[in-house]
């Protein structure tokens, strides 16, 4: 099979499925079939649920390129925008359970909480950006916007920072979990920024190289 | 998804809340009627484990009805055994809470080690079904059984020096996983204002729904005080301090600028980080609306002259 074909038939629908499982397993909890259950608090086991695999994706996401580079697997960018997008899909889950479920759409608490309540307000805006990062992330988005696509793009970096900072800020003692998260994220952006200097680096000492190399003497 | 999966009571170790209150109506029938012939049925014919006699406290119990035992003793703050809710029930088995001894000391008159049941022989039990509002905004209505704190104390004859009394949970990182890690400062410690600690809702719990305390809610014995966030009723408890000082509660010095002394349950007062207006009574299901959190829990006639005069904005 060529490669092109292996992720169409084989990795994308794997990807999927496996991205899927966690929407699947809380379903089954919420109905209690396949030996499943929420818990004795079903809304604070979603929330924390949704939370997590979104977080969890987005740092999976961030590793695409990494591997890509350090594995020597350049097609895993096909994977990228599935993964992304399911990121997106369980934080929006996370708020909507929050705003559904918790607050049962009280919109005045709603809005009094993202502004006043500092944790709050970093998880929304690292929401309303992974929105508008799903919103612009088909094909045709991404011609239409051309080099910008980019540029905006980078807002990631953003959003997982605002993530892994909303799930520190809400714990009250035990920092273990989000300072793991926090140590991950720092080596996936650690990583582009030395990949980064390096490459540049690099390319001002090949400029330097051509410049200053002495006239070949002709034989 | 999180990690953890708590572990399930069998179904043959819970006492089912309708059989729980049948018997109660059973029994209420039989002595309002005389109908003694009902006793034998309303009873189990072979005692259950842990059983405990007690009487019912209904001029302190609330009316509205219990959690189940099932979340009662499956979603349990106990750090000592883990941070997260499913970790106590999983993790509190390795506690060994035969034999234990209670530790009084400092200002009173009747100090030195104490063994349980020594602690508990005069006292007879009653059962109260008080509210607990979690710090973190949650809430259950539980049925606790055990005898007010006031009882116990009196018997260590306290002197006038005894300001405040201290609380000390058992420090075994053996017995207690949780205290491996540095969460909070070990062992932990609560504390309360002596005409708190004398006030007839403050109560010592040895049981919960007519059973002996699980290991994770506390046993062999632990403080409730249905007015204050639940931080403050602290759990396995080994020493009690009479004291002049107030004393550092573990939450307190690990966060003063969220956690005070008093930490009375106030829906006016949020918390830094979090509203306290509401809360999430446990076991409702998914729709349940959450439920405007009461002053004081709702304990506001019993226990609000404790603190008149006082700015609860200061004294959070």
């Amino acid at each position: 099979m060529r490669v092109e074909s292996r992720y169409r038939l084989v990795y994308k629908p794997l990807v999927f499925l496996a991205c899927s499982a966690p929407f699947v397993l809380l379903v089954a909890g919420a109905f209690e079939v396949l030996g499943r259950d929420l818990g004795p608090d079903p809304v604070e086991y979603i929330l924390h649920s949704t939370g997590k695999t979104a977080l969890n994706l987005l740092l999976i996401t961030l590793l695409v390129t990494p591997a890509r580079q350090l594995g020597g697997w350049p097609h895993l960018v096909r994977l990228r925008r599935m993964l992304g997008v399911f990121s997106f899909f369980y934080a929006a889950l996370h708020v909507l359970t929050y705003a559904v479920l918790d607050l049962g759409l009280d919109f005045a608490t709603l809005g009094e909480d993202i502004v006043k309540r500092p944790y709050i307000t970093v998880g929304f805006t690292a929401l309303v950006i992974l929105l508008a990062l799903a919103a612009t992330s088909t094909n045709g988005m991404m011609r239409r916007l051309g080099r910008r696509w980019q540029k905006l793009h980078r807002l990631v970096y953003v959003a997982a920072i605002l993530g892994v900072w909303h799930f520190w800020w809400q714990v009250k003692a035990d920092i273990r979990e989000p300072l793991l998260y926090a140590a991950m994220l720092a080596v996936l952006l650690g990583y582009r920024v030395v990949r980064s200097r390096t490459a540049r680096e690099l390319a001002r000492r090949f400029t330097e190289a051509r410049t200053s190399a002495p006239p070949s003497e002709s034989p | 998804m999180s990690k953890y999966r708590p572990r399930r009571i069998l179904p043959s170790e819970i006492t089912p809340p309708e059989v729980f209150f049948d018997r109660r109506r059973l029994l209420a029938a039989a002595l309002a009627g005389g109908a003694s012939a009902l006793l034998p049925a309303a009873e189990p014919s072979q005692a259950q484990p842990g059983q405990l006699r007690y009487t019912r406290n209904t001029r302190y119990s609330t009316s509205e009805p219990p959690n189940d035992y099932e979340d009662i003793t499956n979603y349990n703050n106990f750090y000592e055994f883990g941070t997260e809710k499913s970790d106590p029930a999983r993790n509190a088995g390795s506690l060994r809470t035969h034999p234990w001894t209670v530790t009084v000391s400092g200002e009173a008159e009747v100090t030195g080690q104490f063994a349980l049941e020594d602690i508990l022989k005069p006292h007879p039990l009653e059962e109260r079904i008080y509210r607990l509002r979690c710090v973190e905004a949650w809430s259950m209505i539980i049925p606790w059984v055990g005898f007010p704190l006031a009882d116990l104390l009196k018997r260590f004859k306290p002197t006038s020096k005894a300001k405040y009394v201290e609380f000390r949970t058992l420090h075994d990182p053996k017995q207690m996983p949780g205290q491996r890690f540095r969460v909070l400062d070990w062992p932990y410690v609560e504390g309360l204002r002596i005409d708190e600690a004398m006030h007839p809702l403050t109560f010592i719990a040895v049981g919960v729904y007519g059973r002996v305390l699980p290991n994770q809610n506390g046993a062999p014995l632990r403080l409730v005080v249905p007015w204050k966030y639940g931080f403050k009723s602290i759990k396995s408890i080994v020493s009690i301090r009479f004291t002049e000082k107030q004393p550092l509660n573990s939450w307190h010095v690990a966060q003063p600028d969220e956690y005070g002394f008093y930490a009375n349950v106030n829906p006016n007062v949020d918390h830094p980080r979090w509203s306290q207006a509401t809360e999430r009574l446990i076991g409702r299901g998914f729709f349940a609306k959450r439920q405007p959190t009461l002053m004081f829990n709702g304990y506001a006639e019993e226990v609000a002259h404790l603190y008149s005069g006082m700015d609860l904005r200061r004294y959070f």
